[in-house]
């Protein structure tokens, strides 16, 4: 059968993979996607809690509701993100993150 | 759900997660990260969660996607071309990544209690919306107004950062 473990490897593997994808790729919209595969391999690791924590016959209905919460603020935050997207892509006309070295020392 | 299925799940979510990460094409990117979400809805509809598995695939099946693939077509994003890959970093960042896996591992299989069995639900679970609407409007009502806040906070920060010349 399935047991926690396997929600939280599998939770783990996804968060390694969106991992890689910010550590490997220069695309600044493919990190930000990766960026959205992290905060769901949390989300998953979440909800695999509040199963296994049964309350009164229940799952923890606490962790689901920090998961609605993660999931709003993960929109809010893509909207904002794309529009800084927009933004720097209209000031330098690319997405290449070694195009964007106006920062650098 | 039985484990066949929940295999099929996670290797669809992996595969498709890992396929974001390779495409060099970012449409092909942003459609390969909404498979990978719904394969993922539909874990969290395995775990008795499926309140979050209809949010996941209205919120991020529909809006995200959607505010992805606008942003790609709007710049008018084209198949990135192959470049000289800055060789010690990708060697840095793939022993990083490997080394996260290895410890995830590790730490795993030493959680012994995670091990066991999930615990059987006594009552039904089917009205999570339900029980996730009492938790939500009782215990966590003032949170809920200050995400309501922060959600019209930043769509008036992305009308302004939209604007062409900001005055």
């Amino acid at each position: 059968m399935v047991s926690l473990n396997d929600y939280l490897i599998a939770s783990g593997l996804l968060f390694a993979v969106g991992f890689a994808g910010v550590l490997l790729r220069r695309n600044i919209i493919v990190i930000f996607m990766a960026l959205e595969l992290m905060l769901n391999a949390a989300n998953l690791s979440l909800v695999g809690f509040s199963r296994y924590n049964v309350q009164n016959g229940l799952p923890d209905y606490n962790a689901q509701v920090l998961v609605f919460f993660i999931i709003t603020v993960a929109a809010a935050e893509v909207a904002v993100g794309l529009a800084i997207i927009v933004a720097v892509y209209r000031a330098k006309q690319t997405t290449h993150l070694e195009d964007l070295n106006t920062l650098k020392f | 759900m039985s484990p066949v299925l929940f295999w099929i799940f996670v290797a669809i979510m992996l595969v498709f997660a890992v396929l974001v990460i390779v495409n060099r094409n970012p449409v092909a990117s942003a459609l390969s990260l909404v498979v990978s979400f719904l394969a993922l809805a539909a874990l969290y509809v395995s775990l008795d969660a499926f309140f979050l598995g209809a949010i996941q695939v209205l919120v991020y099946g529909g809006a995200v996607m959607v505010l992805f693939l606008f942003i790609i077509m709007l710049l008018d994003l084209k198949a990135e071309r192959a470049r000289r890959v800055n060789f010690p970093a990708f060697c840095g960042g793939l022993i990083v990544v490997v080394l996260f896996v290895k410890i995830l591992f590790d730490v795993s299989y030493g959680f012994q209690s995670g091990a066991a069995q999930f615990p059987a639900t006594t009552q039904t679970s089917q009205a999570d919306a339900w029980h996730i609407g009492m938790i939500l409007f009782q215990q966590y009502n003032l949170p809920l107004q200050v995400v309501g806040t922060l959600i019209l906070v930043a769509s008036i920060g992305v009308v302004i950062l939209s604007k062409r010349e900001l005055k």
